[in-house]
């Protein structure tokens, strides 16, 4: 690790004073301090923010769920009114690194964790993401883990997080504060998609913080399901997911949100596929039409074709669970 | 990692002063920013029993419980802890017997190099203060972030398994 200035501040605004193009934040530090060993992350100075007010979470006026950006990601996994109110979000958490990595994680730092796309963390090959312009060896090399959907000329790494997946299906905002004030970002519009500027994950500025996520009162309380497939049974990271939510009016689905991981630089949504889904009957074709429109334009790699296949049957079978209710 | 020089430009790479209770004991400890909590153990303090394995959160060979949660301390910073409990391998049992992990790792042989160990201890001591696993398959899943490359689950399973009902009794670490 590079040598590195350190500082503690103990108010938002001071935090966000010290910000700057040379400074990180620091939460729970499980990404960046791996970043920084691998000389991926080269910080002059952290900022470490665990001492500001972010660890609440609490009702909003309307209903829904406002999570402080520090709340680990165990504890909010665990948390009474996420179990009840947001079980998705709560099995997505679950399906992602280790207890001991959900311990330290963070909210606002789970957003921000970036690809594990392996050229990307190789400091000695070029990188567009860590090195702008440098180039992309992921997309002639081995790129088994990499995106089928929304990839640019320019970098084919995918978004790692499984709480981000649940997080889009269930459209929550995210809160951040900067220089200019708060402002209040939709989640689909939070991350970006790679295009000529790899080197950005997400529409945040480098001195902006984020202060809280927040979920829209509950819903999918009942018809829900996030699934992951990987290599293997436990602590991996996906190489598709499905987060589903329905919402049923007897044998008819009256509402459908469909998130993926694992298939491209941010959660994957399509609204036509889920508009699909309304008025129609929870079945095995309508499921397949749905897996259709949302791979549709898929564009697979040398290695990762098996992955559309994949993300099509996991899609189904997603969905399936979801319109079964609670007994996955 | 230990990287003991600092680049020019003065003393905004200063020392830092950190109190920090370790296995019970009070330590006030001058550290680097770029100090891990996993190097402050083990090449500051001489306390080895904590593993580095993989230095990058992948192996759970360096957890600890720091105020009684399971953490990876190769992914913390020492100067992140000020005024923390930490308690590690080295913490976990009385003056005259074994923490009940501990007992229950050697009474089914739940190793075999044995470097993965102190992890796998202090991952499971986590996993009773946790509350969370109760069934055999909640075992496996919960105790995935060790690995032992030995490949001694089946007992690590067995001793976790037997270990955590008395744990949760006595409400350990």
């Amino acid at each position: 690790m590079i040598p590195f200035a350190y500082s503690k501040p103990t108010a938002v605004d001071e935090a966000v004073k010290m910000a700057g193009p040379d400074a990180r934040f620091i939460a729970g530090g499980t990404n960046l301090l791996d970043l920084m060993k691998e000389n991926v992350a080269r910080p002059e100075r952290l900022i470490d923010i665990n001492a500001l007010p972010l660890r609440d979470v609490e009702t909003t006026a309307t209903g829904g769920l406002r999570v402080g950006a520090l709340v680990p990601n165990s504890d909010l996994a665990w948390h009474p009114e996420v179990e009840a109110r947001y079980p998705l979000l709560s099995q997505a958490i679950l399906a992602g690194a280790s207890p001991q990595l959900r311990n330290m994680a963070t909210t606002g730092g789970n957003l921000l964790q970036r690809t594990r796309c392996y050229y990307f963390y190789d400091s000695a090959v070029p990188c567009n993401k860590r090195e702008p312009g440098s180039g992309c060896p992921a997309k002639e090399g081995v790129n088994r883990i990499h995106a089928i959907l929304g990839a640019s000329d320019q970098c084919v790494a995918t978004h790692p997080s499984d709480m981000c997946v649940a997080l889009a299906a269930l459209e929550a905002e995210v809160i951040v504060t900067g220089p200019g004030g708060e402002r209040r970002i939709p989640f689909a519009d939070f991350h970006r998609l790679p295009g000529d500027q790899p080197e950005r994950d997400n529409v945040l500025e480098a001195d902006e913080l984020i202060l809280a996520v927040e979920l829209p009162a509950e819903r999918f309380t009942t018809h829900y399901a996030y699934l992951k497939l990987r290599d293997r049974a436990s602590y991996a990271f996906a190489l598709v997911s499905v987060a589903a939510a329905l919402e049923m009016d007897g044998d008819r689905i009256s509402t459908a949100r469909i998130a993926l991981g694992g298939v491209a630089h941010k959660p994957w949504r399509v609204a036509e596929a889920e508009a699909l889904l309304v008025g129609q009957l929870a079945d095995q074709a309508n499921f397949a039409k749905a897996a259709d429109a949302l791979l549709r334009g898929a564009q697979p790699l040398e290695h990762n074709a098996f992955k559309v296949e994949l993300a099509h049957g996991a899609i189904i079978r997603a969905l399936g669970e979801a319109a079964g209710g609670i007994t996955q | 990692m230990n990287a003991i020089t600092p680049p020019p430009g003065g003393n905004s790479h200063a020392v830092h002063l950190i109190s920090l209770s370790i296995n019970g004991k009070k330590h006030e400890l001058e550290v680097r920013p770029w100090t891990t909590l996993l190097d402050l153990l083990r090449e500051n303090l001489q306390m080895t029993g904590t593993k580095k394995g993989c230095d990058h959160g992948q192996c759970g060979a360096c957890t600890v419980l720091v105020d009684g949660r399971r953490i990876n301390s190769c992914l913390t910073l020492a100067v992140m802890h000020d005024g923390a409990e930490l308690t590690t391998i080295e913490g976990l049992a009385s003056e005259d017997a074994l923490h009940p992990m501990q007992a229950a790792f050697v009474k089914h042989d739940a190793f075999q190099c044995g470097y993965c160990t102190p992890g796998q201890i202090c991952s499971a001591v986590g996993l009773a203060n946790e509350g969370r696993a109760h069934s055999s398959a909640e075992i496996r899943e919960m105790m995935s972030g060790n690995l032992c490359r030995c490949g001694a689950y089946n007992n690590i399973h067995d001793a976790v398994q037997e270990a955590l009902p008395v744990c949760r009794g006595e409400g350990t670490a």
